[in-house]
Parts: structure tokens; C-alpha cells; sequence
């Protein structure tokens, strides 16, 4: 090698040299990222703020009616100190917490049960074509749902189960067709259940094995084991899988548009059965079927405000998720 | 002789049948077993039904001819043409969405992990991917529209005549807020890849005189490349697959409506649409109408989104086996 050259090699590197650089360079991009997001967050806030001020907290709650509220909003002078924020957005958030509430009450069981199915008691044979099913549930893009929702099962809820009598009575105030908050509920849960049914089944299967020889060899049966072992060991494991599934349910726009009936209504437990056949309009759905507005002002911030409703959840979610996974690293269960 | 013919004990080891029988058990055990088999059985059974219904329902609509022909805005179904539009344009936005998911979820994940300080930092930029992978993609469509509606952002859509608002609906737009719903399933899947990378492989590399820029470069990435092409057909089936994005960020167009401009930037600032919202505008609950087009396209879309996450899954497979494909 020339003198220069291996001279060179062994002048002291500059400042930010080659592999600095690199560093500098991905760290940019990351801080970039960063300041993204929170700039995102922040942006939505800020967007949102005249729809909270404007109604106080009396924003999230009930009175008058909503429908009435938005289209007032949305047709408010152009005059910006006369704009119109007066909504009580109650309904929403009550519809948004019933759909997302019993999708996941009834997907929780059923997630726990298929997963010890497909872990534990299914033949070889079945527990073999169970996981590619799960996955095949969890990969149906949401709009797919929502078309069966809408052409199959609404039109057949509509003629079996909605009763001509019932239809008539509450004409003058809600308008019930096949789709609502049982439609909603129902394909919502066969959306969410393979996401907790896959985490569940993974705990499972991470389950210590010398812990449930343990209880076999004292005697206990399989299904007492897997009941009293299993599950309790995956509790983690579960809660967070209701956590994700929570995230997912809350986002759901497009499938929610189609089939929650598209009118805000709150459903009342006094109708009886009836209650689940009235229309709902979950937060997500109300800014997609309402996009179009984005342009009149105040009706696009009080679209905010549903953002703003949905990403504070939505944080709170991820943070209750990092807080249950927490037993589980401690536990080396994953 | 009888010693010949008595049962032989069975050899040590080896487990009999009778050892566990669910007729044995009590009866909420029984109970139990059933409602497992009912659960597994019902799930195997819903799959089962969309499976058959979408496959009848899309085959017995599709013909090769929709897979070609641009479509109309027709009443009469028979002269609405088929959904090449759309095709096109699921195509295009996954390949812009990636395009820009992937270098900055590889280039995120990269430093997380193998730079990384200072570490407040670093966790926060981890908080903010998991922010955007749990919020709504109609939030981030939202975001989306009224960033880019301001007049500065007029040169990647256009600015209607007369308006003081910049349109804010393009491919690239759209694009770009689909890259954010990709980014955290690229930097997830690539941050697990170089986590399960031994330290010593990157021991061995700085042993024999490489920096650490060039151990990323020649030994990281080679090594982590399945994980980088798990988590880049995860995201784009998550882009093929969503819609709130494409209705509120496309534009609508039933035809991919290039702007002008230089010829390909012309389209990218162009509006358009996708199967999913063609299939959600030709459903009841959009403008169309026209179930027999909406099941032939949903029914394109679902082999298109299975297609893909059957690769993810043959990709991840043989590494740890966890429910990555998820998110």
C-alpha cells in the first residue's frame, strides 16, 4: 500500500464520518417520523378545539337531536363569528360504545373457547385447518364484510325479524331497515374474534408445559387443566388481546357506514328485543359518511372533534395494552 | 400356552387411550369440551360460509371481459363496463404507499434497534409508530385531506378554478397517508428480524475492522430480508384492503383521471378509485348500486388480499411463529 494512502488511513476520523453519518442520517428520519405524528396529533386537537369550546362539556351529552345538530352545522352562516357548534354528539358515543361493547362481550368468550379448540381438545386433523382460518377471517378486507352485511344478512333481518307493527310505531322518529346495531354488532364480532382467538392460541401454546403435566399428573382431567392452568396463565395474554381488538372494533368506518343503519339514534334497552334493531352511528362511520362536509368550516372542525374523540381513545388503548402486557414479559410467557 | 397368548404389557412410555376419557369427566367439563367444539366448529363454519358465498356469488359475475374494460358511469348494468379502473388504481396506490412505507419503516426500525440514543428518544419515536398503528385510518384520512388541501400542497393534487383551497384528493396523496397505515407493520416485522439476529454475527463483523454502517449495510440487511418482505406484504395488504382512506383521499372518480403535467407526475396528481371503494360504490350503501359488480370486484379484492397474506405467512414462517401478521 503507498504511503499516502495507509496515511491517510490513520489521519484520526472526522467529525462526523461514514459510520456517524449513518447514524445521524436514520436517526433524522426517526425524529422526522416523530415530529409527524405528534405534529398530527397536535393538528387534530387544534382542528377539534371550536367544536369543544363551543358546546362546553355539554358535548358529550345528550339533548336534542343530533342529526338536526349537524345539518344545522353544516348549512351555518359563512360568517365566521356566527358560526353554529351546538351539538350534543351523545348518541355517537353511546352508539360507538354499545357496537364496540358487545362486539367484544360476545367475541371474549368465543375467542377463549376456539382458541383452547384449536390449541388443545380439535383432532390433529381440524386444529391443522383451524389456523388458516383465522387468518383467513382476519385478512376479509372490511368492505367485503360490509357488502355481505348489506345485501345478505340486512334484507334478511328486515323481513324476519323486524316486525311491520314495531316499524310503523317509531316511523315518525327513526327509520328502521335491516341494518342496526344488531347487524353492526354482529359482523363487527366476526371481524374482531380472529385477532384475539390468534393471540389467545399463541398464549396458550406458550403456556410452560411442565405446568400442565404438573396438574395432569395429580390427577386433574384435560379440561380442568387447560380451564384452571391454561387460560389463568394466558390472562395477560387475553387482556390484551381485548385491547387490540377494542383498537380495531373502535376504527371500523367503512363497514360500520354500511350496515349500522347511517342515522344517529340512541338505542333504548326499554324497547326489549327491539332495541337491538334500532340504527346506531358509531364515531368512525359518522366522519365517513360526513366527509364530504370537510370543507364548511365549523361542520369539518366538529369532524375533529370525532377524530380527536377517537385518537384519545385510541392512546389510551395502546397504553392500557402496554400496561397489561407488562405480567407477561415478567412471566417469560411472552 | 397361556403365557403366549396374555396381552403383552404395553412398553414404558407409551401413553393408552383410555388414560383421559371425556366420559369420565363431570358433567360442566363435558359441558365445557362441547361449548369448545361449538365455538371452533361455528368459526370453521362462518369462513366456510363467506368462502362459498363469495366465491359463488363473484364467479358466477366475474367474466374475464370486467377484468379489461373501463368502466362507464351506466345505469343499464350490461353497458357499465367492468373495473380495470379500479385495478389499476389498487395497483398504483399500493405501489406508492410501499414505495414510501418500506425504505422509512427499514430505516426507522434500523435505528431503533441498532442505534437507538438517546434512549428517551427513542422511545418516544416508538410510542408515535404505536400511535399511528392504533389510530383509525379515518383519522388519518381526515389529516390527510386538510393538510393537503392548503393552496401549498396544490402541485401534488390541483387548485379547482376560482378556489382558495387547493383540491387535496390525488394518488399521491392518498399514497402517502396509506404509507402512514403501512409504516408500523414494516418497522414492527423489521424490528423483530433484528432482534432474533444474534449479537455475535454483528460481533464478528466489527471484529474483522467493519463499521457499523457497513455491518447494516453488508451483514444486517441481507440477514433480516425475509423480515423486511413479511412486514412490506403485510402493509400492502392492509393498503389493498383499506377503504376510508381511498373514499375520503382518491377523489371518487370512477376513471383514473390523470392532471397534466409531465406524463407521470400527471397521473400521481390525477384522482381515481379502487376495488374497495368501487365495491362500497356500487353497494347499497354508495351511489351505484349495482350488487352484481360489487360481488365480482369484492370477490377480485379477496383473492388479491388472501394472496397476499398466504405470502406473508409462508414468508414469516419458520421464525418464531407469533401472531405478527396481526397488525
Amino acid at each position: 500500500m503507498p504511503e499516502a494512502a495507509l496515511a491517510a488511513r490513520l489521519r484520526p476520523a472526522r467529525r462526523w464520518s461514514r459510520p456517524e453519518r449513518a447514524e445521524l442520517w436514520l436517526g433524522a428520519l426517526a425524529v422526522a417520523l416523530l415530529a409527524l405524528i405528534a405534529g398530527m396529533v397536535v393538528f387534530v386537537f387544534r382542528q377539534a378545539w371550536p367544536s369543544f369550546s363551543g358546546n362546553g362539556l355539554s358535548w358529550f351529552l345528550s339533548g336534542g337531536n343530533a342529526n338536526t345538530q349537524l345539518a344545522d352545522i353544516y348549512h351555518s352562516p359563512a360568517d365566521p363569528s356566527h358560526y353554529l357548534y351546538a351539538l350534543r354528539a351523545f348518541p355517537i358515543l353511546y352508539g360507538t360504545a354499545l357496537s364496540t361493547g358487545l362486539a367484544v362481550a360476545i367475541a371474549l368468550p368465543f375467542s377463549v373457547l376456539c382458541a383452547l379448540f384449536m390449541v388443545e381438545f380439535a383432532p390433529p386433523g381440524i386444529a391443522r385447518l383451524m389456523t388458516p382460518t383465522v387468518r383467513f377471517l382476519a385478512a376479509v378486507p372490511s368492505v367485503v364484510y360490509g357488502l355481505i352485511g348489506i345485501l345478505v344478512l340486512a334484507p334478511w333481518i328486515n323481513t324476519h325479524l323486524v316486525s311491520e307493527s314495531f316499524k310503523l310505531d317509531v316511523k315518525p322518529i327513526v327509520p328502521i331497515g335491516g341494518g342496526g346495531l344488531l347487524l353492526a354488532t354482529l359482523i363487527l364480532t366476526v371481524m374482531i374474534a380472529p385477532i384475539m382467538i390468534a393471540i389467545n392460541a399463541d398464549a396458550l401454546q406458550n403456556v410452560p408445559r411442565s405446568w400442565l403435566e404438573g396438574s395432569a399428573a395429580l390427577g386433574v382431567n384435560r379440561w380442568r387443566t387447560m380451564w384452571r392452568i391454561g387460560v389463568r396463565t394466558a390472562r395477560p395474554a387475553i387482556a390484551a388481546g381485548v385491547v387490540l381488538a377494542t383498537a380495531r372494533a373502535l376504527g371500523e368506518a367503512i363497514m360500520l357506514a354500511m350496515v349500522s343503519g347511517s342515522f344517529i339514534f340512541s338505542p333504548n334497552p326499554l324497547d326489549g328485543l327491539n332495541f337491538l334493531l334500532e340504527p346506531v352511528q358509531p364515531l368512525a362511520a359518522t366522519i365517513v359518511v360526513n366527509s364530504e362536509g370537510l370543507t364548511v368550516k365549523p361542520f369539518g372542525q366538529t369532524l375533529y372533534a370525532f377524530a380527536a374523540v377517537l385518537l384519545v381513545s385510541s392512546m389510551m388503548l395502546s397504553i392500557t395494552g402496554w400496561v397489561v402486557r407488562r405480567p407477561l414479559r415478567r412471566q417469560g410467557v411472552r | 400356552m397361556a403365557a403366549a397368548t396374555a396381552p403383552a404389557p404395553p412398553p414404558p412410555g407409551v401413553r393408552t387411550r383410555a388414560r383421559d376419557s371425556a366420559a369420565s369427566w363431570p358433567l360442566a367439563d363435558r359441558v365445557g369440551l362441547a361449548c369448545c367444539w361449538a365455538a371452533g366448529l361455528a368459526l370453521a363454519l362462518v369462513a366456510a360460509a363467506i368462502v362459498i358465498y363469495m366465491a359463488w356469488k363473484g364467479i358466477s359475475q366475474l367474466s374475464p371481459s370486467l377484468l379489461v374494460q373501463h368502466p362507464t358511469g351506466d345505469v343499464d348494468q350490461s353497458k357499465a363496463g367492468g373495473f380495470l379502473d379500479p385495478i389499476e388504481g389498487t395497483l398504483l396506490l399500493t405501489l406508492i404507499g410501499i414505495a414510501l412505507a418500506v425504505p422509512i419503516g427499514v430505516a426507522t426500525a434500523l435505528w431503533l434497534v441498532e442505534y437507538g440514543r438517546p434512549a428517551p428518544l427513542a422511545r418516544a419515536v416508538e410510542s408515535s409508530v404505536e400511535i399511528i398503528a392504533g389510530a383509525p385510518s379515518v383519522v388519518l384520512a381526515l389529516f390527510g385531506l386538510t393538510v393537503f388541501s392548503n393552496t401549498f400542497f396544490s402541485f401534488m393534487s390541483f387548485r379547482p378554478t376560482g378556489a382558495d383551497l387547493a383540491y387535496g384528493r390525488s394518488f399521491l396523496i392518498a399514497g402517502i397517508v396509506m404509507s402512514l397505515i403501512a409504516l408500523p407493520l414494516v418497522v414492527g416485522a423489521t424490528r423483530e428480524a433484528l432482534l432474533q439476529v444474534p449479537n455475535h454475527v454483528r460481533e464478528a463483523s466489527l471484529a474483522l475492522g467493519k463499521t457499523k454502517a457497513a455491518t447494516i449495510r453488508r451483514v444486517l440487511l441481507p440477514t433480516i430480508r425475509p423480515g423486511i418482505a413479511t412486514g412490506t406484504t403485510l402493509g400492502m395488504g392492509r393498503i389493498v384492503g383499506d377503504t376510508a382512506i381511498v373514499i375520503l383521499l382518491l377523489g371518487n372518480t370512477l376513471l383514473t383521471e390523470p392532471q397534466e403535467g409531465l406524463p407521470g407526475f400527471g397521473l400521481l396528481r390525477g384522482t381515481g378509485s379502487t376495488l374497495t371503494s368501487y365495491v362500497y360504490g356500487n353497494s347499497p350503501a354508495g351511489e351505484g348500486n349495482a350488487p352484481e359488480k360489487a360481488y365480482a370486484a369484492a370477490f377480485v379484492l379477496m383473492v388479491i388480499v388472501i394472496a397476499l397474506n398466504a405470502l406473508a405467512t409462508r414468508l414469516a414462517r419458520g421464525r418464531d411463529g407469533g401472531p405478527a401478521w396481526i397488525r
